[in-house]
């Protein structure tokens, strides 16, 4: 009896064995958390037979350390556009040449060059969005196209604001707010900027990546958000609406990239065309509820998420959004005292 | 017989072979202690001493620079060197939650590692496994647990309305006692385990000869009951004071971030700020703040001891 238990076992351990033998090879995936559609690698690796293992990780920063240390075992990476140079300044990304590939021409027309890979020699797109403000209506039914929700919050919205505690976009919006450029190293901005977070903090019931529970549950009214995930939030408590405020919101979209050290090269190029496939392109969007910038992705795409008022930005507002940027390291060093200051 | 030169010599090799064994008995240890413990300090030291790189990490060459800004800032307009307050406070701010949640566990940790321990032995494993089984849950989903108990729309808040002992809720979450309900849920079993060890040795019938002696009950646990119970409840408070000091989930979540605690201050460096040196030197003050307590509360026990023998 034990001994057709180990049989059995044994044929199945063989049989795995020789799956994994007949792949075309492997491909090892590294993206931020619940990012990569788990149906949109299963395609892939039916298509081109390939084994596709995917490792998530939180944060922009966390994921350079890592690659930077090496022995990494990735293959791709997701970078989000403003920390593209962080990579290509250490010669961390290959040069795979996306807009020689044959998909290329799907992208979007404004998306073809982006101000951190301008000729897109390293990177496709994987979805964008914005980073705007989530208010509560039943709460608060007055303007929430500003960023005075957390900044200088009406009375209803006092005690129930989250900000999120990504530094540079909390600093970049309040700099716009007062008028002055995001990534300055002007003291006097800087300072004022400073200030009225500062004032602005008494109000604000966390600092944190909440949960939509928070917000299915009301325990929150407002927060600072982003596009796709405040579809989402809409989806399970419609009091909740977006805005995008005038006086600037972040911009920014995620891009897949090949690691200068990747090991299965050939697949990673794969993927980056894979990718850039309307049909493949709307799963990431479905999955995600972020904008994809493939066009003739709609025909795929959930009919809920094309008619999402979150990912359409109104014309009006166009013109309001701040492009996501590295620092230099001066204006990353009064970012930080800043925000040491703000939550000490 | 006398010692002649020859047996000497052999008596020194048998020692200096006895020394080898011994070492290459101790070598697996040291190994580890060397790779484990050692080396890693000592990157971090080396880091300290190091440049920020652009993009994190460190670059070649020595710099003070990671050190001079854990205890000096510079004034926003003129770049003068001012006191750096703000570490200050949130070091303060860490010491009195892991003094807080010391105290904290000992007064529910005690009578709790009490009462199992008087607990006939058939049923002591039954109650030990119940303080333990949350234990070996992710830190994380313990934490989400008490979110979901102190909540504004949670557990505890609906029972209270439900008996009308209030007529809103509470804000319970996002607040220091938030947080301190949350550390002292977590840690608690490190408390209780240690002090339940050193109760289930004691021998009653020492409390027994302490009233016979007409022993007031307190004189009796003052002088009898605490004296043996002491290394354990030591064990105890180390174990939890230590972590505590270095929280980081807990906190976040309970506290909802408005404030950060040391463990965030280094996390917050070697991340969105980009500056590995200063988070590397953080992370060594906390250190030698752990290991100055240590030394100090080893000093006075051992001075404790020679006054009392």
């Amino acid at each position: 009896m034990k001994r057709t238990h180990t049989g059995t076992a044994l044929a199945a351990g063989l049989t795995l064995l020789a799956q994994s033998a007949t792949a075309e090879g492997n491909l090892n995936v590294y993206n931020f958390g619940l990012y990569t559609p788990p149906d949109l690698l299963e395609k892939f690796s039916k298509e081109y037979d390939v084994e596709v293992t995917l490792t998530d990780f939180v944060a922009n920063e966390e994921a350079i350390a890592r690659i930077q240390a090496g022995g990494h075992g990735m293959d791709v990476i997701i970078v989000s556009g403003y920390f593209i140079p962080a990579y290509v300044d250490q010669g961390l990304l290959m040069e795979s040449n996306p807009a020689g590939m044959e998909n290329f021409h799907n992208i979007a027309d404004q998306w073809k060059s982006i101000p951190t890979d301008p000729e897109r020699k390293y990177t496709v797109p994987w979805v964008w969005g914005t980073t705007g403000v989530m208010v509560n209506r039943k709460v608060y039914d007055g303007d929430i196209n500003t960023a005075a929700i957390f900044l200088d919050p009406p009375e209803e919205l006092k005690g129930g604001i989250n900000i999120v505690p990504s530094m540079n976009d909390m600093i970049d919006m309040t700099l716009s707010y007062i008028g002055a450029e995001p990534c300055t190293t002007d003291r006097e901005s800087l300072s004022k900027a400073r200030d009225l977070l500062l004032s602005a903090k008494e109000n604000w019931a966390s600092v944190d990546y909440p949960s939509f529970e928070k917000f299915i549950n009301e325990d929150l009214s407002a927060s600072v958000f982003w596009s796709g995930a405040a579809a989402r939030v809409r989806g399970l408590n419609d009091g909740f609406a977006y805005g995008w405020p005038k006086d600037g919101y972040m911009k920014w979209m995620d891009n897949l990239a090949i690691l200068a050290d990747a090991a299965n090269v050939e697949n990673a190029k794969l993927f980056q065309n894979f990718v850039m496939e309307p049909e493949n392109a709307a799963m990431i969007s479905n999955y995600t509820m972020y904008n994809n910038a493939i066009t003739g992705s709609e025909a795929f795409m959930d009919p809920a998420l094309i008619s999402a008022p979150e990912l359409e930005v109104p014309e009006d507002l166009q013109g309001a959004a701040i492009e996501q940027t590295l620092c230099a390291p001066e204006a990353q060093d009064l970012y930080t005292r800043i925000w040491t200051e703000l939550t000490r | 017989m006398p010692r002649n030169p020859t047996a000497a010599a052999s008596e020194s090799a048998v020692a200096r072979a006895e020394t080898r064994r011994r070492w290459s008995l101790a070598l697996p240890a040291l190994t580890v202690i060397t790779l484990c413990s050692i080396l890693p300090l000592g990157v971090m030291v080396a880091y300290s001493f190091m440049e920020a790189g652009q993009y994190g990490n460190v670059q070649w060459g020595f710099s003070l620079e990671g050190w001079r800004a854990v205890f000096l800032d510079r004034d926003f307009f003129d770049d003068s060197y001012i006191p750096a307050t703000a570490h200050l406070t949130i070091l303060a701010r860490s010491i009195l939650l892991a003094l807080a949640t010391t105290a904290l566990t000992f007064v529910f940790g005690i009578p709790t590692a009490w009462f199992i321990a008087t607990r006939p032995p058939a049923t002591r494993a039954y109650w030990m496994f119940l303080i333990t089984v949350p234990f070996w849950t992710n830190l994380l989903v313990r934490t989400i647990a008490i979110q979901e108990v102190i909540r504004a729309d949670g557990t505890l808040n609906r029972l209270l309305l439900a008996t009308g002992l209030i007529d809103e809720p509470l804000q319970m979450m996002f607040t220091n006692g938030a947080v301190l309900v949350g550390m002292t849920y977590v840690y608690l079993p490190l408390m209780v385990l240690p002090v339940y060890a050193a109760i289930e040795k004691f021998d009653f019938r020492l409390a027994e000869a302490a009233y016979d002696l007409h022993a007031s009950r307190l004189y009796c646990l003052r002088r009898v009951v605490l004296p043996l119970m002491w290394p354990g409840i030591v064990a105890g408070s180390i174990l939890v004071f230590i972590p505590a000091l270095g929280a980081y989930v807990t906190p976040r979540l309970m506290g909802g971030g408005r404030a950060m605690m040391w463990g965030n201050l280094i996390d917050l460096q070697f991340g969105q700020g980009r500056n590995w040196p200063l988070g590397a030197a953080l992370s060594i003050t906390l250190t030698l703040v752990v290991v100055g307590a240590m030394v100090w509360y080893a000093r006075r026990a051992a001075k404790g001891d020679a006054t009392n023998g």
